[in-house]
């Protein structure tokens, strides 16, 4: 019998500390959708995507009546794009954007990720196609998502796509400009990117995964947040504890509400994602987690080493909640989608600098970070290429999701609403990389790729 | 289907946790054990305690005969939570047996 005391803990997560379920997302692939005439295969792809998660939203909200658990986004990832995209006689891959959107739209659905291309050894005709169409794709749609790979610890860093990802970066907030450059919010370059990551905006679904699948990705840094605020002073080792064990509690409500979607919708359960996503919500913040660790601002000497030790006990006490753990599991720190990421870099505490080195600790990378409108194309690409060749060396995931903000300078702010929330536009390093960025060809796979 | 359920998380079964936050006073049980027999749902165990200062009941109930459907029976006990001036819940009991039971 479960005591009282049980019960109401689970209650106040919910209703307190902002314990939800960030997302339920459907794997969907469009491998049977390729067809030389473009207008049959976006019909196809409008078919399928319609026929199959019709009754996703609905089933999402009927678990969160029936578990009490709020549920905040339904979610659809496809296959890349480019890849279903490819023997289509047609260059320009926007049509498919909007075959998404309109998709998305018709479910009820408020992303759909998986306008992509898999290109961390070089470009195929479909993904060059896929590529260009980014800017114009994301800037005429609302819903849908792109990302693109760029590297990987068994192929090296394609710097061309380095290089040509920074040009598409500016291009899609010069078309977004009247938007504070919203295009970008929602467009992601990775390395080693997951194939089953059920997050926004960097969720497809991958060439190995099955026809469709339920992913589940978790949130609730405000639950974690105040039980490390209960264990002040506690040595590290209890800390670790504290946090394991509040990371399975968390992570189980994901497992439970994937096998509830899983069984309700007849589609196989793929797996949960552990990151603690924050939300701009107060208390809903990683930043608060890693002060209330005894930081005064998030982004000060002790920050990496807070947060390496936050993820590590989240995986750990993840792992064992849950049958199969994938996706990204790693503590998110975007900076528009946290009030206190926001704050630490108002105060001068978190700089660009420091939250690339955070990012060698934990997934995903720099994510949502706003930078002045007049930044170059291969700073942005330089940037990209120390990101992917943090991810390459320590074989982790690594991503950029950057905002150059037209018109916008140090100091200013860019808006974006909702869950992408709000941020404070961060210096960038005024020194050229111009040089090494446009040598082109691809660095190599780096010795520890090498395991066979 | 999937292969993924293990024996010990049944997620479709019919017991439900019912909860009740507020001021104490007279005719809660009455006035909440009333809806639940109107609607034929079985009280299995009741444990109510005063946690900082906040009455709170828990119930255990099996919903297998209620003719109601899951999202009714909830309006009806939200609506009895105003009428009480008490907060009241319905939830799966999967939710806290998956949170707190291995």
């Amino acid at each position: 019998m479960l005591s009282v005391q049980e019960v109401m803990e689970t209650i106040r997560m919910v209703q307190q500390e902002n314990l939800d379920i960030r997302t339920i997302t459907m794997g969907i692939s469009l491998r049977d959708c390729a067809h030389s005439d473009f207008k049959i295969t976006g019909q196809k792809i409008y078919d399928k995507i319609t026929g199959l998660a019709g009754n996703l939203v609905r089933t999402g909200e009927e678990i969160e009546r029936e578990y009490g658990i709020p549920i905040v986004n339904k979610r659809i990832s496809v296959t890349p794009v480019s890849i279903v995209a490819e023997s289509c006689d047609t260059d320009d891959y926007t049509v498919f954007a909007g075959v998404l959107e309109k998709a998305a739209a018709e479910v009820g659905v408020n992303f759909i990720g998986g306008f992509s291309a898999l290109v961390h050894k070089g470009f195929t005709r479909g993904d060059e196609r896929l590529i260009s169409s980014i800017p114009e794709a994301l800037a005429v749609t609302e819903r849908v998502c792109s990302s693109v790979n760029v590297a990987t610890t068994k192929a090296g860093i394609n710097m061309d796509a380095v290089y040509r990802m920074g040009t598409i970066i500016k291009k899609a907030a010069e078309l977004t400009a009247g938007k504070d450059g919203l295009a970008c919010a929602k467009l992601v370059v990775f390395a080693n990117v997951p194939e089953d990551n059920p997050f926004m905006a960097g969720a497809f679904h991958g060439v190995g995964e099955p026809e469709c699948v339920i992913n589940v990705g978790v949130s609730g840094p405000g639950v974690v947040k105040n039980a490390v605020q209960k264990a002040r002073g506690a040595d590290f080792g209890t800390l670790s504890e504290i946090i394991k064990r509040t990371a399975f509690k968390i992570t189980r409500m994901g497992e439970l509400v994937g096998r509830a979607a899983s069984t309700k919708l007849g589609i196989p359960f793929g797996i949960v994602d552990l990151s603690l996503a924050p939300t701009p919500a107060i208390g809903d913040s990683v930043a608060d987690i890693l002060e209330n660790m005894g930081l005064e601002r998030c982004g000060t000497h002790g920050t990496t080493a807070a947060l390496a030790l936050l993820n590590d006990a989240v995986k750990k006490g993840g792992a064992m909640a849950s049958s199969y753990v994938g996706g990204l599991s790693g503590a998110f720190i975007p900076v528009s989608e946290d009030a206190g990421m926001i704050r630490a870099v108002e105060d001068g505490a978190l700089s660009l600098e420091k939250l690339e080195a955070m990012t060698c600790v934990c997934s995903v990378g720099l994510d949502m970070i706003a930078v002045p409108g007049d930044t170059s194309a291969e700073t942005i690409s330089a940037i990209i290429a120390d990101e992917a060749a943090i991810g390459v060396i320590n074989q982790k995931t690594t991503a950029v999701r950057i905002i150059p903000a037209p018109g916008k300078k140090e100091g200013d702010y860019v808006e974006f609403g909702g869950l992408l929330g709000r941020a404070p536009v961060m210096p960038v390093n005024r020194h050229s990389a111009a040089e090494f960025v446009r040598r082109g060809g691809r660095i190599p796979a780096p010795i520890q790729s090498l395991r066979n | 289907m999937s292969g993924h359920q293990i024996s010990n998380g049944n997620i479709s079964g019919s017991r439900v946790i019912i909860t009740v936050l507020g001021q104490d006073k007279v005719g809660i049980i009455a006035g909440v054990s009333t809806v639940l027999a109107e609607n034929n749902v079985n009280i299995l165990d009741i444990s109510q305690t005063i946690l900082k200062d906040i009455f709170t009941m828990v119930m255990v109930c099996d919903i297998e005969k209620c003719q109601e459907d899951f999202g009714t029976l909830k309006e009806k006990l939200e609506a009895k939570g105003r009428e009480l001036g008490m907060q009241i819940q319905i939830q799966h009991e999967d939710v806290f047996q998956f949170m707190h039971r291995i």
